[in-house]
């Protein structure tokens, strides 16, 4: 086991210098002259200069990326190009912790709702409940986030002051205020996955519930709730926790469109303002950090189905 | 209910309450909203102490019966008339809660395939302590002492370690161990074994029977035993009932249904077994021809009338009604006194020549698989010499190395440095990507699941034109042509050609497996329990296509079975292997006369016996080793009931020639391997 986990964290490394790499080299191949976009179209040549030294851009590829691995190691990241003053570190820890907050309120709604969904729809399998869960699911899915959160906007956000429509709460809000703002970009979440994880657990519950030991289970006598309990989720569950796992990293960094239309300054909107405007120490940051959630997510996700499923121990001890 | 007998469990009683009986159950299947009838009037008892045997080929509704016992229906079934009592009362009235009070307290079952039937991520002792938590008045920790008494009653070796282990971590012998455990947890009076032993080895299910048999005889349960293989209802039942298209046929008890079956569907089912040692040179096998009827026919007449041999106007107008042949032997057969007029199977007057000169040579090949923690030896220096028109067979438990040498000689596996597969005398090139085309087509291989070796989406057509073109290289239209033409040799009709193998029953789909293997002339086919998923009827025909091409084309088999009798009827010599060595290489009269290999002789005395003469067996103590770490000296030694300390265990014996090319990997001589057995238990 410990050397399973030792294999992947050095994947792990493996995976974030090849992503250190290629965000190195952007500003090296990105269209028109990058210290000309920042400086502005009007800087003297000597500011020009500056700017361009600041960049590492009058070094040569080799000499930028030794730059660039030798400070992610001592982790500096470097200040901020657009927000003078601001450390990297700083500004992506904010996020981080804005992200946080808000796919931690997102999963506390969406996991218990979508799995229990998905196991009665397993359950009453072809019932019209079972048809309602799975077509609903797909239906919402269906809709891109940022056009279901303008919808919930619409519907919730306009009749009812309760929702706010920022999600971003003000300063020194308390605990349930935060939540407060916070419910219409958590639904919207939600919308978008409640679909597919259901349909994840539904079809991993039938068949745990069609097999050979859940028939065992059934023929020992045992009530049905814990033939569930006791034999059925354990097995029907493992499929679920992989999906969570490889989406999260998603769920961090991916959902611009989301946090957009909520004004929430997460990772994902911190990552497309330092694209837009080439702010290339952040974005390598912003990268990186997303990058990292998402191997934790993936990594953590394969322990605990370790932990459920001895086979998959036993696999993970021998490869 | 007075009970005079000594012994208050004695087997076939009449004169107490059956354990369980079924009243002209009828059952059915609602597909598309229309119920489909899959049993039509079922009716029998079982009595305390009894065990009764349920035999039919798949479809036939025994499991779905057997199931019924413990009221276990799936989702779409309805019984729509008949009751179904066990101690007095009526399971078809219970309600949920009763219904699982029954099956805690009352009646238990053990499955087909132990592996799958247990949860793969709870360990042994939580889901054995189970039952026993769900009959009360235990603590948690009783539970799993009662759990651990439990896998003692069971005979499983080490029940404490067991007790903390996943299934994954026990073999599938051990595992029905513990699934007849958790069954048995109640004393139950009605134990319903489902196949309980079909997937396991000849050795393990001669053990597990073993066990049925004593823990029958210990709790005087009932049994109800569902088997495909008609030895293992020869030597457990007391009385058999044969069931057809959800009807039952014939019914008493072993000796009457298998020595005088009365109905010409019982009679066509024994006749396709090879019975008595049976061999290709005797006689056909007898096929049953035609399919069963579908499930949800309409049958207002005899169920067998499609495929009965004296079928009369009679027999398609009337159901027949039950006829006595005894006290305890009946069949629903209009014509009983005509069953004589069942034809014999012909016998045949073809010579399968066997033609000397070595056509395919396995020659010194052994194979180490490499893997971290060691080297693991699948296979030791084995030679083997295929002649023309030659049947090899090849037994042995799981893990002896059988699928291993198949696959070697396949180029699947490459064998180490120094061993090769000959064709005509010359070296093939070890790897099938690097074979040419001439040797790629001299061995083919047919497997034991059709359904996973054929393409789904493709056309038999397709399939068998593509094997044609990749195997001779013709294309086009000739090749279409040799497609029709092997299909025919097949029995396949022009019909078939254009269906896709879903379309196919599980016989027709091995034929087209089979005109795969033999698309491009093959010099020998590597047939690796091909019939062992299929019904016996259809078994039979099988084994016959595959003697009758041996015969016209001159091919040669290794043929690997777990199903003794089969490989005697298909096979001019035999080879035993053992922890990836051949123990013993011998004609299949030299095997069945002897002396032979300790080894085989307790292999052979694991078969049951579907003549009912029974023949003490010799047990197989523990696993077979693993090749990982095979014993010192004669591998075979840690289990040989003819060990003899200080040479076995010290030396590896030579593969010996005891005569006329019998060979033997044993340090004894023929007098002492003829010996007495030391050790056996009573069949």
């Amino acid at each position: 086991m410990s050397s399973f986990i030792f294999r992947r964290a050095l994947l792990s490394i493996l995976t974030l210098v090849i992503i250190l790499v290629i965000v190195t080299l952007i500003p090296n191949v990105a269209p028109g002259d990058p210290a000309r976009k920042i400086a502005g179209g009007t800087a003297s040549p000597e500011r020009l200069a500056q700017v361009t030294e600041s960049l590492g851009l009058d070094k040569t590829v080799p000499e930028q990326l030794q730059d660039v691995f030798s400070s992610t190691l001592r982790l500096d990241f470097g200040d901020s190009f657009t927000k003078p003053g601001s450390s990297v570190t700083d500004l992506v820890r904010a996020s981080l912790w804005n992200s946080f907050k808000l796919v931690l309120f997102a999963l506390v709604l969406l996991l218990p709702l979508s799995i229990f969904g998905g196991v009665v729809a397993a359950y009453k399998k072809d019932s019209l409940l079972d048809r309602f869960i799975v077509n609903g699911g797909v239906a919402l899915s269906s809709v891109p986030e940022f056009v279901a959160g303008v919808l919930l906007l619409a519907l919730l956000a306009v009749p009812f002051s309760f929702f706010r429509v920022v999600a971003d709460p003000p300063e020194g809000a308390g605990f349930f205020l935060q939540l407060q703002h916070m419910l219409l970009p958590a639904l919207t979440v939600l919308t978008v996955y409640f679909g597919y994880i259901a349909r994840v657990t539904r079809a991993s519950t039938i068949s745990a519930l069609e097999s050979d030991f859940a028939r065992t289970a059934f023929m020992k006598g045992l009530p049905t709730r814990e033939v569930f309990g006791k034999h059925v989720l354990r097995n029907s569950l493992l499929p679920t926790v992989a999906v969570v796992g490889t989406q999260l990293g998603y769920m961090f960094g991916g959902m611009v469109g989301l946090e957009l239309i909520f004004n929430y300054p997460g990772l994902g909107r911190l990552i497309l303002d330092a694209v837009q405007s080439a702010d290339y120490p952040l974005l390598r940051g912003g990268v990186l950090t997303v990058a990292l959630i998402y191997m934790v997510a993936t990594l953590s996700a394969d322990l605990i189905i370790a932990w459920m499923n001895p086979r998959a121990r036993l696999a993970l001890g021998e490869s | 209910m007075s009970i005079t007998d000594e012994n208050p469990t004695a087997r076939g009683r009449t004169d107490v309450e059956p354990a369980l009986s079924i009243q002209d159950l009828h059952m059915s299947y609602i597909v598309r909203g229309e119920p489909r009838a899959v049993l039509r009037g079922v009716s029998f008892d079982v009595r305390p102490g009894e065990a009764y045997g349920l035999v039919g080929e798949s479809g036939c509704g025994k499991s779905t019966t057997a199931y019924s016992a413990l009221r276990y229906l799936p989702s779409n079934g309805r019984i729509t008339n008949g009751r179904i009592l066990a101690g007095g009362q009526d399971l078809t009235a219970m309600g949920t809660s009763e219904l699982q009070e029954f099956r805690a307290r009352n009646a238990s079952m053990v499955y087909q395939d132990p592996v799958q039937a247990v949860n793969p991520v709870l360990k042994i002792g939580r889901q054995v302590a189970e039952c026993f938590q769900l009959l009360g008045n235990v603590s948690k920790k009783e539970s799993y002492e009662k759990a651990e008494q439990a896998l003692v009653r069971v005979q499983i070796a080490a029940p404490k370690s067991v007790m903390d282990r996943y299934p994954h971590q026990l073999s599938g012998g051990m595992l029905q161990r513990v699934v007849i455990a958790m069954a048995l947890a109640s004393d139950p009076q009605l134990l319903v074994l489902d196949e309980p032993t079909t997937g396991l080895d000849a050795t393990v299910e001669a053990e597990v029977l073993d066990l049925v048999r004593h823990l029958r005889d210990e709790i005087g349960a009932a049994v109800l035993l569902i088997a495909h293989n008609l030895g293992v209802i020869r030597t457990m039942c007391d009385r058999v009932g044969v069931m057809y298209a959800g009807r039952m046929v014939e019914e008493g008890t072993v000796d009457e249904v298998f020595d005088q079956p009365s109905h010409p569907y019982t009679k066509g089912l024994l006749n396709s077994i090879p019975r008595r040692g049976l061999q290709k040179t005797d006689r056909e096998l007898f096929s049953i021809p035609g399919t069963a009827p579908q499930i949800g026919t309409a049958l207002n007449t005899c169920v067998y009338i499609d495929r009965c041999p004296i079928v009369t106007d009679t027999c398609h107008s009337d159901v027949p009604p039950i006829v006595d042949r005894g006290d305890t032997h009946w069949t629903r057969c209009h014509f009983p006194d005509r069953i004589s007029e069942v034809p014999d199977p012909a016998k045949t007057d073809v010579v399968h020549n066997v033609i000397d000169t070595q056509v395919i040579g396995v020659d010194g090949v052994s194979k180490t698989f490499r893997q971290r923690g060691g080297d693991v030896p699948a296979l030791v220096s084995i030679d083997l010499g295929f002649g023309v028109g030659e049947t090899l067979g090849l037994v042995g438990e799981s893990g002896s190395g059988k699928s291993t040498l198949a696959k070697t000689m396949l180029g699947v596996h490459e064998p180490d440095e120094g061993g090769a597969i000959t064709l005509r005398g010359r070296p093939m090139a070890t790897k099938a990507t690097g074979r040419n085309e001439e040797s790629i087509r001299s061995i083919q291989m047919v497997f034991q699941n059709p359904d996973s070796a054929l393409n789904r989406a493709w056309t038999v057509r397709r399939i068998l034109t593509r094997a044609v073109t990749k195997l001779t290289g013709v294309s086009g239209d000739e090749a279409n042509k040799k497609a029709e033409d092997i299909a025919e040799a097949m029995q396949l009709t022009k019909r078939h050609l254009d269906m896709r193998p879903r379309q196919l029953s599980g016989g027709l789909k091995q034929r087209v497996a089979i005109a795969r293997a033999f698309a491009g002339d093959p010099d020998v086919v590597v047939c690796d329990e091909p019939t062992s998923a299929l019904d016996v009827s259809v078994q039979a025909a099988i084994l016959n296509l595959l003697a009758e091409l041996q015969r016209d084309v001159k091919t040669s088999y290794l043929f690997i079975s777990h199903d003794i009798g089969v490989v005697r009827y298909l096979s001019d010599r035999i080879a035993v292997m053992y922890v990836g060595r051949i123990v013993e290489l011998a004609s299949t009269d030299q095997m069945f006369d002897g002396p032979v290999h300790p080894y085989t002789e307790a292999l052979l005395s694991a078969v049951p016996n579907v003549d009912g003469e029974a023949a003490d067996r010799i047990p197989l103590d523990g696993d077979i080793p693993s090749p990982a770490n095979p014993p010192p000296g004669c591998v075979f030694h840690t289990r040989c009931h003819r060990f003899v300390p200080g040479l076995c265990d010290v030396s590896e014996p030579d593969l010996r020639d005891f005569g006329g090319g019998h060979m033997i990997k044993c340090h004894l001589e023929a007098e002492q391997l003829l010996q007495i057995r030391p050790k056996t238990v009573d069949a």
